[in-house]
């Protein structure tokens, strides 16, 4: 079976990868171009410990083939940082011990950064419901929910 | 030492843990992110039978694919005789779980490993899987508890003979085990009671749902020396099981701890591990093995579903006089349920002078059960708690006032045998009591819970190493998988008794060849157990560090004293030197007698037990049946929080999974016994919308017997949720639920049927 050349770019990179046509964006991710802040929990769009961003919108890149990613701006976990200056939804999961055991932070960092792209000021109500498709299964989402509230706050400059 | 009294100026500070930004960039290694060159991917095949013998097994269609390298089946694993597992946490037998990891002669339970294949891509390798040619003989199967206990069920062990009675059973069945505790003489207890209740309740095996599915990494040299990548509760519970399994030395397998994601009692086993080890060696290649989130809930313990009677007598003034429980656990398809912890647990939170309780450890053709935090004890408690609150209500009592007539005070002898003693239920009672939120009206239309909860935390052999590095900062190392946040309180505590800022202190989680010996991460132990190794490793080291600073002085070691992170003389007469620091020590250790460090292990006794309690107000939409969670409070005596924050995070994560138990979570199996709900979109587990903050209220009463006074944790909050929110419920409706989950269909059915 010929494999596909795709081009796209990754996380500010030009990027080329060879994918089998089945093969989902999130194994390119891990086994191809070696990205393995993505996770797989689930492998049919129900955890979202797999999600990035595609020109800016959020998918469960296990729901994604790889060779849908032709001329695409895809954004990673890996991506999210700028050099070693972390985020601010970074910084506030951090402070605030939104992970315990981490698996699913990736997904819920890079969720949080689609929904405060979209809409700076969410109600913590519009937040658990955008972050509903993130299971998180050690926190309880209470530190989560504050990490990403808090964040809001310093990304619309109210807080530090 | 201990410094339960002291001034503290890191522990019980709030720092970032020291492995969060690699966690937060996606930098961090989980069991599924290594890869090495020229890997293997292996995949298992499993039963779609419930039960059936296995007639043949033809491996050679797959054998011959192109790209495939290996297969395995029981054939390749030593057989193993009957002998009860060290290491693990709950009963587990060798030859069991031999028999769970690749079938032997039956298989039984949907989801069962019949074989294994390692290929040189995944594509490929479950390509093979679809041409090994199994012939079954299909066996008529038992899924419920109470029919596999029925005379006539199918048996599925034909030399399981109840053990614990007298005298022993001539026929095999189901039942593996009867468990009874006795306390005083239930019989008078009864006679005694001027008002009485019973109820009768059953829960579903709900999963832990860790999101990382299980995952690991073998490579088996051809000198037999082997190493495992791989996230578990324990790798030296994969390095015992795995050389058990295959008949291999100890240390000839070196098991590396992946970062872990999520575990909660379910990885205290092993799935994986041997049959990627068995098909490396066969293959002469790496093999990765990573389970589908279908694997993990077909193939892998939940635990127990369980049906519990209870009955309570009374005095009119509240005071609780008899109390008898009769609890069947199912185990999955080996013997080993909960049902210890399920009977010590359930009445521990009463000073109650008649106890009877029996238990009944049964196994039908499901998944064999794992640990899940505070195993057993939520299904014995949500029983009792129910019944306690259908007690208050027929006395015409407060559920808290009843509570506090009745509960359990140091020195009260347990119906299990221990007396309880440094616990803190009375004040986490007396929390309860003062909390806003039990004094807040409750909303019209609203219902109101309480329920509270007992665990007693175990302790058991931690490892811990202390190393000073030349230019004085440290390295601590212990045995003890980090699953929520523990390399943070190790790295406290050492620097709290060093007396150094904690960015100066970073913590290890070291392999099986680098640390001693270190049991899992379960019941609670760590903060305690490896925390009491931790601290008493880094008072060695300032041991050393006095000690060369009175080599530099040329005074005795006794006149040295250490303060925040400095040796200084000890008082005038021991001379006037300006005191030496970490940093300045550490520069000359290889001139003043070598490398300085210390390595400690413990077999921690006296963990202290932990109580909680929670408030739960629910909202109940009687058109959908559909329960929403208002507002919840979670109390517990916690001793000493190391770091708060990560405590109250077991706390509300202990809670949540323990509303998903109550509201939605469940195993739903066909007329086939077949799974119908393997994924997070049909076993639902609780989703942010679905949830309201979760207020944790830390009680400390010092446990004597850590240094800091630390309680294990992250047990008790899974204990009072599903009472807690069954008693909302009938505050609001004034419908006992007494099946879980109280999901809407159920809530729906009990509102029509009380018309």
């Amino acid at each position: 079976m010929s494999k596909t050349h795709v081009t796209a770019t990754i996380n500010g990179e030009a990027a080329e990868f060879l994918c089998e046509t089945q093969q989902t964006m999130l194994d390119v991710l891990r086994d191809v171009v070696g990205l393995t802040g993505s996770k797989e929990g689930c492998a049919s769009g129900d955890c979202g410990a797999c999600s990035i961003l595609v020109d800016g919108t959020l998918v469960c890149s296990c729901l994604m083939l790889g060779v849908e990613a032709e001329g695409t701006s895809i954004t990673t976990i890996e991506g999210i940082a700028q050099g070693d200056h972390l985020h601010p939804i970074q910084q506030k999961f951090l402070e605030h011990a939104a992970l315990q055991c981490g698996f699913c932070t990736p997904g819920l960092i890079v969720a949080t950064k689609a929904l405060l792209d979209e809409n700076p000021n969410p109600t913590e109500t519009e937040a658990r419901y955008w972050l509903a498709g993130n299971l998180c299964r050690c926190t309880g989402y209470d530190k989560v929910i504050r990490a990403v509230m808090d964040a809001a706050a310093v990304m619309r400059g109210e807080t530090v | 030492m201990n410094y339960l009294s002291g001034d503290l100026k890191v522990v019980g500070t709030r720092p970032i843990r020291p492995d969060g930004v690699e966690k937060v960039t996606g930098r961090a290694l989980y069991s599924a992110d290594t890869r090495v060159g020229g890997m293997l991917w292996g995949k298992i095949l499993r039963s779609p039978h419930a039960h059936a013998r296995i007639v043949s097994i033809d491996t050679s269609k797959a054998e011959a694919l192109k790209g495939v390298q290996a297969v395995v089946t029981s054939k390749d694993f030593p057989e193993i005789t009957s002998e009860v597992a060290f290491v693990g946490e709950g009963p587990m037998n060798f030859r069991d779980l031999s028999d769970n990891v690749m079938a032997r002669n039956k298989a039984l339970y949907e989801g069962h490993a019949i074989a294994a294949v390692a290929a040189t891509t995944a594509e490929i390798a479950d390509a093979a899987l679809a041409l090994i040619d199994v012939q079954y003989e299909v066996l008529p199967h038992v899924i419920d508890v109470d029919e596999a206990m029925q005379p006539g069920a199918p048996v599925l062990h034909a030399d399981m003979f109840t053990a614990g009675v007298n005298p022993k059973p001539a026929t095999a069945s189901n039942i593996a085990k009867v468990v009874t505790f006795k306390k005083g003489d239930i019989d008078a207890g009864f006679a005694e009671a001027e008002v009485i209740v019973e109820g009768s309740y059953t829960t579903k095996p709900v999963h832990q749902g860790y999101i990382e599915p299980h995952a690991c990494l073998a490579t088996y040299n051809p000198d037999g020396q082997i190493s495992i990548h791989a996230s578990s509760q324990g790798h030296f519970m994969v390095r015992a099981y795995t050389a058990k399994l295959l008949g291999l030395d100890m240390a000839d397998i070196r098991v590396n701890p992946a970062e872990i994601g999520g575990g909660f009692g379910g990885k205290t086993l092993i799935y994986l591990e041997p049959v990627a080890v068995a098909l490396s060696r066969k293959s002469g290649k790496s093999v990765k093995m990573q389970m589908t989130r279908e694997e993990v809930f077909r193939g892998s313990g939940p635990t127990s579903g369980a049906s519990v009677t209870v009955k309570l007598g009374a005095k009119k003034d509240g005071t609780i006089v008899a109390a008898q429980q009769v609890l069947k656990f199912q185990a999955g398809a080996y013997a080993g349920s909960p049902i210890g912890p399920g009977c010590m647990c359930g009445f521990a939170m009463y000073d109650i002078p008649h106890i009877d309780v029996l238990g009944y450890d049964v196994v039908s053709n499901r998944p064999k059960v794992a640990a899940y935090r505070a195993p057993g004890a939520p299904i014995s408690s949500f029983a009792v708690e129910c019944a306690v609150d259908d007690l208050a209500a027929k006395l015409g009592m407060d559920p808290l006032t009843l509570r506090e007539k009745n509960h359990a005070v140091n020195g009260t002898k347990t119906h299990y045998g221990p007396t309880h003693t440094n616990i803190g239920f009375t004040e986490v009672l007396q929390a309860t009591r003062a909390h806003p939120h039990w004094k807040a009206p409750i909303a019209e239309g609203h219902g109101r819970g309480l329920a509270v909860g007992f665990w007693f935390n175990i302790g058991g052999e931690s490892s811990a190493t202390v190393h000073i590095n030349e230019d004085g900062t440290v390295m601590v190392a212990t045995g003890s998988p980090d699953i929520g946040g523990s390399r943070a309180s190790m790295g406290m505590m050492a620097a709290e008794v060093l007396g150094v800022p904690v960015s100066k202190v970073k913590a290890i989680v070291a392999d099986t060849a680098s640390i001693g010996f270190t049991f899992l991460t379960g019941g609670s132990r760590v903060t305690f157990a490896t925390g009491m190794a931790v601290t008493q490793a880094t008072e060695k080291v300032v041991e050393q560090l006095k000690a060369r600073a009175a080599q530099t002085w040329d005074i005795p070691v006794e006149a040295v004293e250490w303060k925040d992170g400095q040796a200084f003389p000890a008082g005038t007469n021991a001379g006037a030197f300006p005191p030496l620091d970490l940093a300045a020590i550490a520069l000359k250790q290889g001139r003043t007698g070598g490398p300085i460090n210390a390595e400690v292990s413990v077999n921690a006794q006296g963990a202290g037990a932990g109580f909680g309690a929670h408030i739960c107000d629910v909202k109940v939409d009687k058109e959908t049946g559909h329960v929403e969670i208002i507002r919840y409070t979670a109390i517990q005596d916690v001793g000493k929080a190391i770091h708060p924050s990560y405590v109250e995070g077991q706390i509300q994560g202990g809670a949540a999974q323990g509303i998903g138990w109550a509201l939605s979570e469940e195993y739903i199996y066909n007329d086939k016994g077949q799974m119908e709900n393997p994924g997070f979109l049909d076993y639902r587990c609780p989703v942010a919308s679905d949830l309201p903050m979760i207020e944790a209220v830390l009680v400390e009463v010092p446990n004597p017997r850590h240094p800091f006074g630390a309680r294990g944790v992250g047990e008790v909050p899974i204990i009072p949720p599903m009472a807690a929110i069954s008693n909302a419920i009938k505050s609001a409706i004034g419908i006992r639920m007494e099946h879980l989950p109280m999901s809407p269909p159920k809530i729906r059915a009990a509102i029509d049927a009380a018309g």
